[in-house]
């Protein structure tokens, strides 16, 4: 196989470990938009089934990142690898056949199926079945799939209701639910909680929580307590660059971290 | 235009109902006077309206598929349906001997749909890189290139005079271009393949090619291929438009680069906005006002003493007023008119109550 050719721009350290047992690798991610480096020099890894917050202000680089994992962008420099395999210049779609998931910021549905068919829809795309010009029969798999999703995302109640008519915080949590269709191995959930009421909050921690052990993830989460509830560890990011890791209870009482964050993130450096 | 204004709603993918219930009382009236037309129609009407309704309908019908279901405008599909006639012309017998090569119909057929599935998804290809108006430009360029090359080739596509005697193959003693035969051939393709895009479009498929149109992004997101699924629309759409050309070069029994110039291009895309694209029914009623307008112009333009040939004039003041006033075409006329006549009544009915 041909080395990828964004990889090989750089010499990274460790590019030929394969088998380091991480879900997600990333290696000096660097995304430029023109003369501006939207994130410079990223280097991350998460273990299967571990939990990740990504913290920090507004253009701290945080969804751009998700981009560069997802595929939605090729990043400038740097490497993703995804389950030892690298994955840096494969489209989204061969991205997604493996495992990874994703949810967006502002929800991206469609708008004009029901919940049923949103679910359907993303449980078609990462099976064999995508191509099928054979309409499901009510006992199809891929339905009962869809079901059983419906069901975990709390969303039984509304199945059959067209999604542009949901509330918005039911929209939110189909969101989350086309990212957990198939089998997914990991997910990167893009604020999943932004514009929640306390309620769907709480609502969500439970869906997230109670996902399985082996699904590991990273959320981009503004509100800290939602993050902290969820991830065993957080990475704070902060214009561009990975600011400061650990675990979630040491963020939470790191002084450094107290003053970015709640101190309106405009730091002093 | 926005074409994301005249996109079909989607349906969901699993219904209960048995088939016969899920048909509505209007298609059955519709069916049984089709079906019924010829002990009232003249051979004029079964033979020249109504065949080349359905035909210039299934052509039609192609680009609603691609364009109402996947967003793509493609001025290719008069092309492609011309590309099919051509090869039953060149593969099988026609009057141009030194060319044709007279197979027999059992090869002809199967091969004139292959290569034109072959020749729209290289198109096809082509085209789904790029968007909106560009999409539109390469097709019409590739469209303009074919016209011109079979125009120039003589070897294979006979240059300027093209095929004459191209005859349908008389199976089971039929000459199936006499009127009767032939206007329950075309009206049987045309059912077919109206029922073949209306299930599709509720398929695994056919869903995915409407998230694509809606959500690319969100699509490649949850593992599809987007490119490909546009691809394999323009393959598939190419079975339609190519049984469109078959008959199309049956009906006239011959077929020359006159048949798929770009007017011709334009005069689908014409027939598909001005029926509607938001529905697989939308090509064969803007078919049919086309044709209409085509064969009876003549005459009321004749009585007015203008030329026969502003009948042009009159189809391109039609395209503007429905594009002005109905975007969504003549069905969208149709249904704008009866959410009106439903509010009026439930309006009368909720003052009297």
């Amino acid at each position: 196989m041909n080395a990828p050719v964004v990889s090989s721009r750089m010499n990274v350290p460790g590019a030929g470990n394969a088998s380091s047992g991480n879900a997600l690798e990333l290696r000096g991610i660097t995304k430029m938009f023109g003369a501006l480096a939207a994130i410079s020099d990223v280097t991350l890894s998460v273990k299967p089934g571990e939990r990740r917050a990504v913290l920090g202000s507004n253009g701290a680089g945080k969804t751009t990142l998700f981009n560069c994992i997802t595929g939605d962008f090729l990043p400038t420099a740097g490497l993703v690898r995804f389950f030892g395999e690298d994955v840096t210049v494969f489209p989204p779609h061969e991205r997604i056949r493996r495992g990874l998931r994703r949810t967006y910021q502002i929800s991206s549905l469609f708008t004009g199926l029901s919940v049923m068919d949103n679910i359907y829809l993303a449980c078609c795309g990462v099976s064999r079945n995508r191509f099928s010009l054979v309409r499901p029969r009510p006992d199809d798999a891929l339905l009962q799939a869809a079901e059983i999703l419906v069901e975990a995302v709390h969303l039984t109640a509304d199945k059959d209701r067209l999604v542009g008519e949901l509330a918005y915080g039911q929209q939110r949590q189909l969101e989350v639910a086309l990212a957990l269709s198939g089998a997914p191995r990991f997910v990167l959930f893009d604020e999943p909680a932004a514009g929640l009421s306390p309620t769907e909050r709480a609502d969500l921690v439970t869906i997230l929580t109670s996902l399985p052990a082996h699904i590991g993830f990273i959320i981009i989460e503004h509100d800290m307590d939602v993050a902290l509830r969820v991830a065993d560890s957080v990475t704070m990011m902060h214009n561009g660059r990975i600011f400061k890791e650990g675990r979630s209870d040491e963020i939470e009482s790191d002084p450094e971290v107290q003053e970015l964050y709640l101190g309106g993130g405009h730091a002093h450096h | 235009m926005s074409v994301a204004d005249q996109a079909p709603r989607f349906a969901s993918p699993v219904d209960h109902r048995m088939w016969s219930e899920r048909i509505p009382a209007p298609w059955w009236i519709l069916g049984l006077i089709l079906l019924l037309l010829p002990i009232v129609a003249n051979n004029f009407w079964l033979f020249q309206i109504m065949g080349w309704t359905f035909i210039l309908g299934m052509i039609g019908l192609s680009l609603m598929f691609l364009a109402g279901y996947g967003g793509m405008v493609s001025l290719l599909q008069m092309s492609i349906a011309g590309l099919a006639g051509y090869m039953v012309a060149i593969l099988g017998p026609s009057g141009a001997a030194n060319v044709s090569l007279g197979l027999s119909w059992w090869i002809v057929l199967p091969a004139a749909f292959l290569i034109a599935a072959l020749f729209a998804t290289i198109c096809g290809a082509l085209a789904v890189r790029t968007d909106g108006i560009y999409t539109i430009m390469i097709t019409l360029a590739i469209a303009a290139a074919f016209f011109y090359f079979t125009r120039q080739n003589y070897s294979i596509f006979n240059g300027y005079s093209g095929f004459n005697l191209v005859l349908p193959p008389k199976l089971f003693g039929v000459n199936w271009r006499d009127p009767l035969p032939f206007y329950y051939l075309t009206l049987a393709c045309a059912a077919l393949c109206y029922g073949a895009v209306v299930y599709l479009a509720r398929s695994p498929f056919g869903l995915a090619l409407q998230g694509v149109r809606d959500n690319p992004r969100r699509m490649a997101a949850l593992g599809f291929n987007v490119t490909a699924h546009r691809v394999a629309a323009y393959a598939l759409a190419s079975v339609f438009a190519s049984t469109g050309g078959i008959l199309l070069v049956w009906q006239n029994a011959q077929i020359a680069p006159g048949t798929i110039g770009i007017s011709s291009a334009i005069d689908v895309l014409v027939v598909a906005v001005v029926g509607g694209m938001r529905r697989p029914l939308g090509p064969f009623i803007g078919a049919f006002i086309y044709v209409l307008l085509q064969v009876f112009s003549t005459d009321i333009l004749g009585f007015f003493g203008f030329s026969a040939d502003r009948f042009k004039l009159i189809i391109g003041i039609g395209f503007l007023a429905i594009v002005l006033f109905s975007p969504d075409g003549v069905l969208g006329l149709w249904d704008r008119w009866r959410a009106r006549m439903a509010a009026r009544k439930a309006a009368t009915t909720g003052g009297g109550a």
